[in-house]
């Protein structure tokens, strides 16, 4: 008896291991944002306090633009050399240096492509000289106009080296340079934080990088002795005046370091999305595991109601159970989730150049998030099996344990009202009924939803199961494992719903994404009358660009009928900040693009005029002949008037300029073309062409229309891959829930089992049993997550339609392998139990009592 | 000590010099001192003994499913000890039928699908007139549709005899079958079973401490501290008593 007692201990154990899994796992995700986001905010800010050490003081023209971090790069506007006179002049300066350093400075590599950087900035300036922080490895200052310097990280990456003739993209098309020198950074560090620099003399800096002569984008000012940098910063902000902003250096590098912790503010949220996802389907688990428990002790619990102790207190020993494993699985997901911060944060310094990681600390949030997630998901899905618990009578202590099948009516009515709830809440959000509370309305929405069909798969489980049984009818095992799996509806339909969550969230982004692919090569293809398209792959916040010459040039290849370059930035249109684009051909509005014009003139656009879309015509209250102001990223603001109004379309922003207005733009190049061929001229010979025009333009080629479709949609194919890998987690812990729900089920049956052995069933059947029981379990949960998810996705591209997302894909082909890999899952989560099955004394299990 | 009835030949199941040690040291236990049995075919034997005498520990040796520590069993022509797993699978599925005390179906499966359960694992086709006559012996054919939950206890037995005597094994070993009856659905299944070796030729072993319940079989072999203390041939209940009765005083111990 004792051996029997233990053994259930034991078991017990295990399964509180398993289902203690399932929070560690959400609890790691959750404490492992923390750790990575304050890892990498730290480093960003000994990286900028580094990169600003020298600066006592920095003086800037105001940016006639703000560009949020997630938008792009903040362009800092020139200003007049005059103005680092003004600084020098200013009492208390002992230094001032006119500073030229802007984004966009690619270099070509000896690949013939231009280096990326994935995110930092490319950076292009004037040679200071050496500092404490910048100092010559190789070779000497650049002294003549085609002498440049780079940093060690870019000679790197790009594999150039000193001496070496190489192209150099900026504002204007490739030029070419000779490298005189490499330079590294203080700490033996090759670049700061992934960012690549080239540096010019002056005069060409200020060309290249700002577009003008004899102009600066800050003044680094350093204070003589006994002014402190706050003095100097008034003094200095005092001489210039108001269109400048002045800073200590160390507000430039808090400034610097809290534009990039925006980014990762954003990052962090994402993650946590994922973390809620599996805290969700570790919420069925625990739920699953504690009803188990409880059911097995009911004799014991019962004993004890009879002995006198009280339903509180019955409800007290659960949810303290549930504390102990709460606690315990915050430890170790705390852990786990520190070492995951770490490996998340070193591979992302490796993966921004080697840039140098600040120590890695726990945070109080990673502390807080950790603990209070793994015990209030604990003991919140411990909460329903312990008033189950209090509920037992005293009088089973004293009877056979049969616990009867409940009747599923009210769970089944619960659910359909939870279901309700969700699919209004879907409802109202999709519909746009729910104003700014829109997304957390359909994140709720799709919660109920879970949380509903969840508790509807009981009813859904009997049909369904016998129905994927039907494929086992044959073999007599099979036939015993089906049964097995339908005999405890409420335990199989949660352990399905917990890897249900995962495969629906999975299946219902593919139906929105490949929905919006389809939908928009479809538009593209009925729409764009061009047989070739001139684009580039972005890798970073600058989009590729090209010399606008080439189009100039192509125009002149025989057989080209219209060729259309267009350009694009964020611009302050009105009060309103836009996404505007610029186009040179305005003809190719309704030539190439089908544009239909539904007021004005949309064929021409001259200096100062602008087209704008139905939509922005209609929500700003303009009308042909409105005049609104523009700012533009360079430049002052200048009027421009409508002069025709394009009915909306996903295929243009809300706002078209000529292309003059692209001078001021913050790439000035044209980012993208299309190429428009007489009938009958043959496309590779005029494809051919442009690519040998787009020789010194590496970040872009030259493609046909349906290779443009195919490389614009690729990358929401790369975010589903994304999306894919990280909702894994959900699908691992599910799988954990079935593990668990199996290895339950054996030893519930020993007996069983062991009858079955003793009247001639084989070790493999009986795991062919138990694997045809994970089996039917696994893929009724992909079923349930794929009929779901699809459901999910079909309400959100419907509410898209509006966008321009029209066709309903349903990915057919990825749903069966969903299934297919159900069953994979089932059959590996079966290994265990199974061996366990197959291993059961057979002489014991009978015997035991 | 020895009890032997007829020729080696003829034995179901025979059990020679069979020793089963538990434990060492001084938590060693011996259940069964050397014991040598056989039981014929065609004729329903009972072991009795009082609790601890090794009774169940030979019945589980005999059927296979447990080893012994010296000595060798057999069933039919099949030596048992030795065999691994499957070759004990094989012998449970196709010699051996098992009853025990707690009916042991499968709550899933209805009364048909139970009692054909050996022979579909088994993979064997039952054979129909054979099968017809189990069912109306049972008398359990306007039961055939129902599940475990919805019989009777005695219902549920005649069910797992049913399931026993379908396969035609060489021996169906029964653990205290009627122990968890009532006197009138035991003396049922206890008839049923005493028919089917009358009129089919069936061999039983039965372990059982109720002596009405051995007054059913033909002979009663009686264990006392892990050996064969004594034997009787057509018993009734009162023989059956008074040797029980013997047994419990250790000094009157027949030799």
């Amino acid at each position: 008896m004792f051996r029997a007692t233990l053994k259930s201990l034991l078991a017990r154990k295990v399964r509180l291991v398993l289902s203690g899994l399932a929070v560690v796992l959400g609890v790691m995700f959750v404490s492992g944002a923390f750790v990575l986001t304050d890892t990498l905010g730290r480093s960003f800010d000994s990286l900028f306090a580094d990169a600003y050490a020298e600066v006592d003081v920095n003086v800037a023209a105001k940016p006639k633009l703000e560009i949020g971090e997630m938008e792009g790069e903040q362009l800092i506007g020139p200003f007049p050399a005059s103005t680092v006179e003004t600084v020098r002049a200013v009492n208390g300066v002992a230094e001032a240096t006119g500073v030229v350093s802007a984004d966009g400075a690619r270099l070509i590599g000896s690949n013939g492509k231009a280096v990326t950087s994935f995110g930092p900035p490319q950076l292009g300036g004037n040679w200071t000289g050496e500092s404490d922080l910048v100092r010559l490895q190789e070779g000497r200052a650049p002294q003549a106009d085609n002498e440049i310097v780079i940093n060690k990280g870019l000679a790197t990456a790009g594999k150039v080296a000193l001496g070496d003739q190489v192209g150099v993209l900026t504002l204007e098309p490739r030029k070419d340079f000779t490298i005189v020198g490499i330079f590294g950074y203080s700490g033996d560090r090759d670049s700061l934080g992934g960012a690549n620099e080239v540096m010019f003399t002056t005069p060409v800096a200020q060309q290249l990088m700002l577009g003008e002569p004899d102009v600066y984008n800050s003044v680094v000012v350093s204070a003589a002795d006994g002014v402190t940098d706050d003095q100097l910063r008034d003094a200095v902000a005092a001489a210039v005046g108001d269109n400048y902003v002045v800073k200590t250096g160390e507000q430039l590098s808090a400034d610097a370091a809290a534009g990039l912790k925006e980014g990762l503010a954003f990052f962090n949220r994402i993650l946590l999305g994922f973390a809620a996802v599996a805290l969700l389907v570790g919420t069925f688990l625990i739920l699953n595991t504690f009803s188990i428990i409880v059911a097995q002790r009911t004799r014991e619990l019962a004993l004890l109601r009879a002995v006198g102790a009280s339903g509180k207190q019955i409800i007290g020993s659960v949810v303290l159970e549930a504390i102990a494993i709460g606690l315990i699985a915050s430890v170790f997901g705390l852990a786990a989730g520190i070492g995951i911060g770490a490996l998340l944060a070193y591979l992302f310094s490796n993966l921004a150049g080697g840039m140098a990681l600040a120590g890695i600390a726990v945070p109080a949030s990673a502390v807080i998030g950790a603990f209070g997630v793994g015990l209030v998901i604990t003991v919140l899905a411990a909460l329903l099996p312990a008033l189950r618990a209090a509920r037992i009578p005293p009088i089973a202590a004293m009877q056979d344990v049969a616990t009867p099948d409940r009747p599923l009516t009210k769970i089944t009515i619960a659910g359909a009202v939870v279901t309700a709830i969700g699919a209004t809440l879907l409802f109202v959000g999709l519909g746009g009924y729910a104003g700014s509370r829109t997304l957390m309305t359909i994140l709720g929405g799709v919660l109920f939803a879970f949380i509903g069909v969840a508790l509807l798969t009981p009813l859904i489980s009997r049909p369904v199961v016998a129905l994927l049984g039907a494929v086992f009818a044959g073999w007599v095992p099979g036939k015993l494992g089906r049964l097995n799996s339908g005999r405890n509806p409420r335990r199989t339909a949660i352990t399905a719903a917990a890897l249900m969550v995962g495969i629906a969230l999975v299946t219902g982004i593919t139906v929105i994404l490949d929905s919006a692919k389809s939908s928009i090569s479809g538009l593209v293809q009925d729409t764009v009358q061009a047989e070739l398209v001139i684009a580039g792959a972005q890798n970073g916040p600058r989009p590729p660009s090209f010399d606008p010459a080439v189009l100039d040039q192509t125009k002149a290849i025989p057989g080209v009928r219209l060729v259309d370059g267009q350009y694009g930035d964020m611009a302050l249109v009105g009060d309103e900040r836009t996404w505007v684009g610029a186009v040179t051909e305005p003809a190719a509005m309704r030539q190439i693009y089908g544009a239909k014009a539904t007021a004005g003139d949309i064929d021409r656009l001259a200096p100062g005029q602008m087209l704008i879309s139905s939509d922005a015509a209609e929500a700003r209250g303009l009308s042909v002949g409105a005049t609104l102001p523009v700012q533009l990223a360079r430049g002052d603001a200048q009027t421009y008037t409508v002069t025709g109004i394009y009915e909306s379309s996903p295929i243009f922003g809300p706002v078209i300029l000529p292309a003059d207005a692209a001078r001021n733009f913050s790439v000035t190049q044209p980012i993208q073309a299309f190429i428009q061929l007489e009938p009958g001229t043959g496309v590779a010979d005029v494809q051919s062409r442009v690519e040998a025009l787009l020789v010194d333009s590496p970040e872009v080629s030259v493609a046909d229309r349906d290779a443009f479709i195919e490389e614009q949609t690729g990358q929401l194919d790369s975010l589903l891959t994304m999306i894919q890998i990280l909702l894994a987690l959900a699908i691992v812990i599910a799988v954990l829930g079935i593990i668990n729900t199996l290895a339950l089920s054996v030893l519930e049956r020993t007996r069983e089992l062991g009858l079955l052995r003793a009247i001639g069933l084989r070790r493999s059947q009986t795991m062919g049993m138990i694997t045809v029981e994970a089996v039917v379990i696994s893929v009724f949960g992909a079923l349930l997550g794929v009929a779901v998810g699809s459901g999910l996705g079909a309400a959100v591209v419907e509410a898209l339609r509006d966008e321009g997302i029209n066709k309903l894909v349903l990915p057919w082909g990825q749903m069966g392998v969903f299934l297919g890999l159900a069953a994979i899952i089932g059959v590996i989560a079966a290994v265990l139990p199974a061996i366990r099955a197959a291993r059961i004394n057979v002489l014991g299990a009978i015997a035991h009592d | 000590m020895t009890a032997t009835t007829g020729q080696p030949a003829q034995a179901a199941a025979r059990a020679s010099d069979v020793w089963k040690v538990y434990g060492s040291g001084e938590a060693q236990v011996i259940a069964l001192r050397g014991v040598s049995a056989e039981f014929e075919r065609g004729r329903f034997t009972a072991i009795m003994g009082p609790s601890g005498s090794g009774k169940s520990t030979l019945m589980h040796c005999l059927a296979g499913l447990d080893t012994v520590t010296r000595g060798t069993v057999h069933v039919g022509d099949t030596t048992v000890t030795g065999l691994g797993d499957a070759g004990l699978t094989k012998l449970r599925r196709d010699k051996v039928g098992f009853i025990f005390q707690q009916f042991n179906l499968l709550p899933t499966l209805t009364a048909k699908e139970n009692i054909l359960l050996p022979l579909s694992i088994a993979g064997r086709k039952p054979d129909p007139a054979w099968y017809d006559v189990v069912i109306d012996t049972v008398g359990l054919r306007d039961r055939l549709d129902h599940r475990p939950a919805q019989l009777s206890g005695g219902q549920q037995q005649r069910v797992a005899c049913a399931r026993a005597l379908v396969a035609r094994p060489e021996v169906i070993f029964a653990d205290e079958p009627t122990g968890n009856l009532d006197s009138r659905s035991g003396a049922e299944v206890l008839n049923f079973l005493r028919n089917s070796v009358r009129e089919h030729g069936q061999t039983i072993v039965m372990v059982t401490h109720d002596p009405t319940a051995a007054a059913y079989a033909d002979r009663v072999v009686f264990l006392a501290d892990g050996q064969i203390v004594s034997e009787l041939i057509e018993p009734t209940a009162d023989t059956v008593l008074d040797t029980m009765k013997k047994l419990d005083t250790p000094a009157e111990v027949a030799g």
